[in-house]
């Protein structure tokens, strides 16, 4: 069978999958629509979780980023992972206690303001759409590459499938899809990765794999150490990073995961206090065997790469080099006219380059495996730009619908009423997410890193200490959140975009990085929430009670 | 529950939380990123030890410390009658 028909079976068995769950799992009331009915097991919550959690760049871009940063990719490992703990341990035990529907529902509700609430749909909203956006255009990514057609139809494509299931089964519907979602997922990254881990090392688990010694006898990583060096690139296993900027970058990714919206919300989706715990555990379990797989990836990628292309004739080069050089994500410049491509790490004699993202997508091409293995990879990485973009969807429309209608602009809302209107801006956040997979505003891939950034600096210390805290107040809260966001909001847009006079690397506050600033921001928060609520006035007693509620599970 | 077993219940789950958060913070930032020049001194197979705690170990110690957590939790919940 060509490569082009496998690709047509494997997604569309996938999506008729992904269809026929939507059908089953019709949504009937908010709480179906909203927290899927809060009756999903721990299991199948932490797969959905795991799937709405690895999106595209985990799947198609983290295991190439990593690649060519070496150590530095760290940051990307431990951060997005890491967050998972603090999950666990601080916050959805406690917010499925609380037993609400989102976010903004617990920032309001504790912290007795409306104000609050809206500060919180704020943050929710900017942080979602800014996210949502880079799925849909990996969605179309995808498409372009595989099956050859435009890159917008390939977005328009993915809108349709998007719409009918969140649409039609909100959560419930969603949450299911990510279970199947995630299976597919984690199957198409794995074949691979055995596949090549085995070829290489002899050694089928790739976690151990790239700690081998190859068919020459040499351990991997020092071979690819050397071979680093040796074209002038940092040495593989250290970075060139500041450890404070590693630091600080590692931190803001932690705090930012345990502060994103979409996926705290999937803890409400369980019966009890106790399947939140376990289901965070899950949850990280199922990441964990992707993550521990990508820097794997990324070491035999780059290992690859090197010895299939540098120093060779560029007349004499595999089929896959051809095929990418089409799409423009590997481009070959032959600067000295010799016919052989020289791979360096000085821009004045590097004659080739190569966009990160093709890393994971050529992998098994560079490698010779199999046609079917090519098209479970395509499928894969649909998957999961499309149970990321559902989940993010979901929550920008139950933002809309819960936090602003029902609970802000129109209290008496029927219970049918909220439905429609989750329904209708279920739809319009579709819409608006795929004109933006088609018209992407040249930040986007800047953004997306630093909706980590903006989660940290204003959900996290504000849920925490509406917990551990319960002295803080609504002016403490607000007042930090409020600096927190904004903070950020400047730092990101003075290096980012140029805005307040700019600045390059040299004039970072103390060397460090927009995508570290985050943890700064945080920090800030804290101090100005704790000194703001000891110039003001106590919470009023329910509140402090509703606080001793939460920390304790049982239901009386 | 009354008032004072509550605070106890609660006292206990904050000791947990200290102890497994400084785990938690001792093998990324510490082992990972602060650590990182005195332990890529030790090589375990290929693997030198900082780089490994950075992009295998660390995650590995993630999962068991959440695990740990549910199990420690259920127990608390038995000891404390709470369903």
């Amino acid at each position: 069978m060509t490569l082009q028909l496998w690709i047509w079976l494997m997604i569309g068995l996938t999506f008729s999958l992904y269809i026929g769950i939507a059908f089953w799992s019709k949504a009937g009331s908010t709480k179906d629509f909203y927290v899927a009915g809060a009756g999903v097991s721990p299991i199948a919550n932490g797969m959905a979780t795991a799937a709405d959690w690895m999106s595209a760049a985990s799947f198609i871009s983290m295991a190439g980023l990593i690649s060519f940063m070496g150590y530095d990719g760290s940051v990307f490992l431990m951060g997005w992972t890491g967050g998972y703990v603090l999950l666990a341990l601080l916050l959805a035990p406690y917010l499925r206690k609380f037993g609400k529907f989102t976010v903004p529902d617990f920032i309001g509700d504790r912290y007795y303001s409306n104000t609050a609430r809206l500060v919180a749909v704020l943050c929710a909203l900017i942080i979602s759409f800014t996210y949502v956006a880079g799925q849909m255009r990996g969605v179309g990514l995808v498409f372009s590459r595989y099956l050859e057609v435009d890159i917008n139809t390939g977005v328009v494509i993915g809108m349709a499938i998007v719409l009918f299931y969140a649409v039609l089964g909100g959560m419930k519907g969603i949450t299911y899809t990510q279970v199947a979602q995630y299976c597919v997922l984690i199957f198409a990254f794995m074949v691979p990765a055995i596949f090549i881990s085995i070829q290489m090392t002899g050694n089928p688990i790739p976690q151990l794999g790239f700690g081998s010694q190859g068919a020459d006898g040499i351990y991997l990583l020092d071979k690819l150490d050397g071979l680093s060096m040796e074209l002038g690139f940092h040495e593989y296993t250290s970075g060139s990073k500041s450890m404070l900027d590693v630091f600080f970058i590692t931190a803001a990714l932690m705090v930012g995961t345990a502060g994103l919206p979409h996926v705290i919300v999937r803890f409400f989706t369980v019966k009890k206090v106790s399947d939140a715990r376990k289901s965070a555990g899950w949850a990280l379990l199922f990441i964990a065997i992707l993550y521990t797989t990508a820097p794997a990836i990324a070491v035999f990628a780059r290992t690859n790469l090197i010895e299939t292309v540098s120093e060779k004739k560029y007349d004499e080069l595999p089929g896959w080099f051809d095929n990418w050089e089409k799409t423009g994500l590997l481009t070959f410049d032959d600067k000295n006219k010799d016919g052989i491509v020289q791979y360096v790490a000085d821009p004045q004699i590097n004659e080739l380059t190569i966009d990160r993202d093709i890393m994971v997508m050529a992998n098994p091409e560079i490698a010779e495996l199999p046609n079917w293995v090519i098209a479970l990879l395509a499928a894969g990485a649909l998957a999961a730009a499309l149970s990321t973009a559902a989940g993010l969807l979901l929550v920008i429309s139950s933002s809309i619908s819960h936090d602003l209608i029902k609970k802000i602009i129109k209290p008496d809302v029927s219970e049918k009423g909220e439905l429609i209107a989750a329904r209708i801006s279920a739809f319009f956040a579709v819409i608006m997410a795929g004109y933006f997979g088609i018209n992407p505003p040249g930040f986007v891939a800047a953004v997306v890193a630093l909706a980590f950034g903006l989660a940290a600096a204003s959900f996290f210390p504000a849920i925490v200490m509406g917990i551990f805290y319960k002295r803080m107040n609504k002016e403490g809260a607000v007042a930090g959140m409020s600096t927190g966001l904004l903070l950020m909001l400047f730092y990101m847009t003075k290096f980012k975009f140029g805005w307040f006079g700019g600045g390059t690397s040299e004039d970072w506050w103390f060397g460090i990085s927009p995508e570290g600033f985050g943890t700064f921001a945080m920090l800030t928060n804290f101090i100005v929430s704790l000194i703001v609520c000891h110039i003001t006035s106590d919470p009023p007693k329910e509140i402090q009670d509703l606080v001793e509620k939460i920390r304790i599970p049982s239901t009386e | 529950m009354n008032k004072k077993l509550a605070q106890q219940y609660w006292k206990e789950n904050l000791k947990y939380l200290v102890i497994l958060l400084s785990i938690w913070f001792t093998v990324s930032f510490g082992f990972g990123i602060l650590l990182i020049d005195e332990l890529n001194q030790i090589k375990i197979a290929g693997f030198k030890l900082g780089f490994w705690f950075a992009q295998q170990g660390s995650i590995y110690v993630f999962v068991l410390l959440i695990f740990v957590y549910i199990s420690l939790m259920n127990r608390l919940d038995k000891k404390y009658n709470i369903k």
